[in-house]
């Protein structure tokens, strides 16, 4: 074809992953090939399955929780200590072990080599690396329930001074394995994501221009630049604190006395930790919540058979959250106490991100709007995420306001919101992913019938347990505590309510086990699924085989025509135009 | 097509038959990289010297004595980034009699500076100033630990850099090798500028 000829003289270097699929590095041993493996899609896998493993403990551990909470003095196994033990690595579990690393170490891995058209990372050798040194994190953490006075209680923001000192469960050996398994993790995700952001820069095939590029790759590539620089704050803290408890410097610990005694370290200032805390933290957040807000674009705009509404105003909102993430920290640390105009600038401009995330909101609803919707498994996953994200958001907007955080910051209500918004919401885009892409990573569809049942249970189960938290959060019910014991102001009735939420938890969380065995017995049962089973667009769904193998496209890197949300165009034999399809011929482009 | 003109494209409205060029951004991926990592690199120090900062303004706060050593060796510093310029200008020139030099020559302060670095820490703890008797030293012995780190993992680039010379890899490829080292040596330098400034400074 002549135009792409004209392409083609137009670049007069090699793109870095326009490599020959024989210039790729073929492992012929079996290890080779499944476990020291430097293929994306192959570490995509290894990441996707560590963090669901890591993420299952933490599940249970949000049982255990719920057990002591729902039954008060029936699990005399359920201490004080343990029960801080849980909330602090269920929490460091779920944010940086299991959703981060399955957003960008998972997704990211697996979908931006394939959507952006490219063989294989630009530094597959280095993503490698990063794997193992994120599953060398992961054993480091998982080793501290295993060492004299078990895993760290200090909570999953690990403010000192409390932190390191005695009293604190696993203030000896916890916290230190906890502090280095974070700063190898930040090792091992910069590795990583040093790929995903150069990749996506440099390796897009021809023809992929940033405005053709899917919302999912623009998400994860924000949310990767996120991360690469919100992790340092993590990293410094670590640091710091590592030093404050080994070396006995005073970075963060003031002068204190712990049990009768003096400690020697004086003058430190624990705000100063909550800053880096939260320089780091609440990034954080849009770090988790930016790759589900690409997939959910994703999934909506192909299950309603419907072009997104709004893409540049989509990818722009994706920018402008990224960057505004950086300027609202202090909003986490209203009760830490701060001058009243400090406040008023981190309130103004976390009641900001309400804008452009309202985007979002409305654009997926106009998607949906006279699409041809299709209820899938994912499809409803993501509706479900759209309602749930809706619902924490509101909350958010309370919580925003200094005024309204102080009173109920130490409340349940905003263990309600932080898990709607931040963990409910990306948990059902990561189950809305999977159904979705399964049949790509395996060849075969997971059964639907067991997935409607995994989705109505988790759906309506996750409001049976977090919507009730607000009530208890409003009534004064306090978190973090072991037990509310006897109070004024807490009624009888409160102890019922959580007995329910707890039900409530304990079935959602067995249910999940039906999601894994639809995912082990699909994979060699499934309904063969074809190359491109939901008729979608994007360039993952149109590789030469499925599953893709090594080097993705086969001899020849597909060039790109169009954007990716060529649905239902007018005139057209199908109700989809994949990226790859020239304009002009007879595919029957109108415009 | 430039980056403004690329982001302001309307992706839905067909652009018939062109197969657009996607080269969004110049600049080889090696170089990229780089910068993104230095970028990195500049928060990481940026939050420690934020950190330095509000820690300062508490009353135990004693400044560390600055050794005069330290000059010396900001000195020698300031000659191994100039010697991998050299390098890196010389495989410009195709002088491999400059490249071995400004490399080797480069390297070598580097190591002086390290050793230099160690001697510093030496008579500041002989003086009685350890990481636990002050913020300011805490943070001293933890910001040159931090840069020696950097620098450490600098020489590892800058071994094969030597290993690709002594190979006799082709020119253009050991110009980017070299051009990237002497990058990274730029940025060492100026953070080590940075830090040394805020230690007179306080």
């Amino acid at each position: 074809m002549a135009m792409t000829d004209v392409a083609h003289d137009a670049v007069d270097y090699v793109r870095p992953a326009e490599v020959a699929e024989e210039e790729l590095y073929h492992p012929k041993t079996w290890l080779g090939k499944y476990v020291f493996s430097q293929d994306a899609k192959i570490i995509a896998l290894q990441y996707s399955m560590t963090a669901m493993a890591v993420g299952l403990i933490a599940l249970v551990l949000s049982v255990l929780m719920r057990l002591q909470l729902g039954f008060p003095n029936v699990f005399s196994f359920i201490t004080p200590d343990a029960y801080i033990q849980f909330v602090t690595m269920h929490g460091m579990i779920m944010v940086i072990y299991l959703l981060t690393a399955l957003f960008l170490g998972g997704f990211g891995n697996y979908l931006i080599p394939l959507m952006v058209g490219a063989r294989d990372m630009v530094f597959p050798y280095v993503n490698m690396i990063s794997y193992w040194v994120y599953l060398f994190a992961v054993l480091l953490l998982l080793a501290s329930f295993f060492v004299p006075g078990g895993p760290t209680g200090a909570g999953w923001t690990l403010y000192p001074p409390q932190t390191i000192l005695p009293g604190t469960p696993g203030a000896d050996w916890g916290i230190l394995l906890m502090l280095v398994s974070l700063g190898f993790f930040v090792i091992g995700f910069t590795m990583g994501g040093l790929n995903y952001v150069v990749t996506v820069l440099q390796a897009r095939t021809r023809g992929m221009t940033l405005m053709r590029m899917p919302l999912t790759v623009w998400a994860i590539f924000t949310a990767t630049v996120l991360a690469l620089f919100a992790f340092p704050a993590l990293l410094v803290s670590a640091v710091m604190m590592t030093l404050d408890s080994v070396l006995g410097t005073s970075f963060f610990m003031p002068a204190i006395v712990s049990m009768g005694q003096t400690l020697d370290h004086s003058g430190g200032s624990p705000v100063l930790f909550q800053h880096l805390f939260w320089f780091f933290g609440h990034p954080e957040v849009y770090i988790v919540a930016l790759p589900a807000f690409g997939i959910i674009s994703e999934l909506i705009s192909v299950h309603a058979r419907k072009n997104i509404f709004g893409y540049r105003l989509m990818v722009w909102a994706i920018v402008v959250i990224g960057g505004l993430s950086f300027v609202v920290w202090a909003h986490h640390m209203y009760v830490s106490g701060m001058n009243p105009y400090f406040g008023f600038f981190f309130a103004t401009t976390t009641l900001i991100i309400a804008v452009p995330t309202a985007i979002k909101v409305y654009n997926w609803v106009l998607t949906l709007w006279r699409g041809n919707i299709r209820l899938t498994v994912p499809m409803l996953f993501a509706i479900g995420f759209v309602f749930t994200f809706i619902n924490g958001g509101l909350t958010g907007i309370f919580l925003g306001n200094v005024i309204v955080d102080v009173p109920l910051s130490d409340t349940y209500f905003v263990v309600a919101h932080f898990h709607m918004v931040m963990a409910v919401s990306p948990v059902l885009a990561v189950f809305g992913a999977v159904y979705h892409w399964y049949p790509k990573i395996t060849g075969r569809m997971l059964n639907e019938s067991l997935g409607k049942f995994h989705f109505w249970v988790t759906f309506v189960g996750l409001y049976c347990i977090y919507y009730p938290m607000h009530y208890l959060g409003i009534l004064g019910v306090p978190r973090r505590y072991y037990a509310n014991g006897v109070t004024d102001f807490i009624p009888e009735s409160a102890q019922t309510m959580n007995a329910a939420i707890s039900i409530a938890a304990i079935i959602v969380a067995s249910t999940q086990l039906v999601f894994l065995y639809n995912l082990a017995v699909s994979s060699t049962r499934g309904k063969p699924a074809g190359d491109n089973p939901w008729g979608a667009t994007t360039l993952e769904w149109q590789t030469a085989t499925t599953p893709p193998t090594h080097g993705n496209f086969g001899k020849e890197l597909p060039l790109v025509y169009r954007w990716a949300y060529d649905y239902s165009v007018p005139g057209a034999k199908e109700d989809f135009i994949p990226q790859n399809v020239p304009a002009s011929g007879d595919t029957g482009d109108a415009r | 097509m430039s980056l403004r003109q690329q982001l302001s494209i309307k992706p839905w409205v067909a652009q018939r038959g062109i197969a657009v060029d996607a080269s969004g951004f110049v600049g080889s991926t090696p170089r990229v990289t780089l910068w993104v990592f230095l970028c990195v690199a500049s928060v990481l120090f940026g939050l420690f010297i934020a950190a330095y900062f509000i820690r300062m303004a508490y009353a135990d706060w004693q400044p560390v004595p600055v050794p005069a050593l330290l000059w010396l060796n900001t000195v020698i510093l300031i000659g191994s980034s100039m010697a991998l310029q050299w390098a890196a200008v010389s495989s410009r020139r195709e002088q491999s009699d400059g490249i071995r030099f400004g490399l080797y020559l480069g390297g070598g302060c580097a190591l002086v500076f390290l050793v230099g670095q160690w001697l510093a820490w030496q008579q500041l703890s002989g003086l009685g100033y350890f990481i636990d008797s002050n913020p300011s030293n805490a943070f001293f012995y933890t910001l040159t630990a931090l840069h020696g780190l950097h620098l450490l993992g600098g020489l590892v680039a800058w071994v094969r850099a030597l290993v690709r010379v002594r190979q006799g890899v082709e020119m253009t490829r050991l110009r980017m090798t070299l051009e990237l080292c002497a990058i990274y040596w730029h940025f060492l330098l100026l953070v080590w500028l940075v830090l040394f400034g805020l230690l007179l400074v306080s």
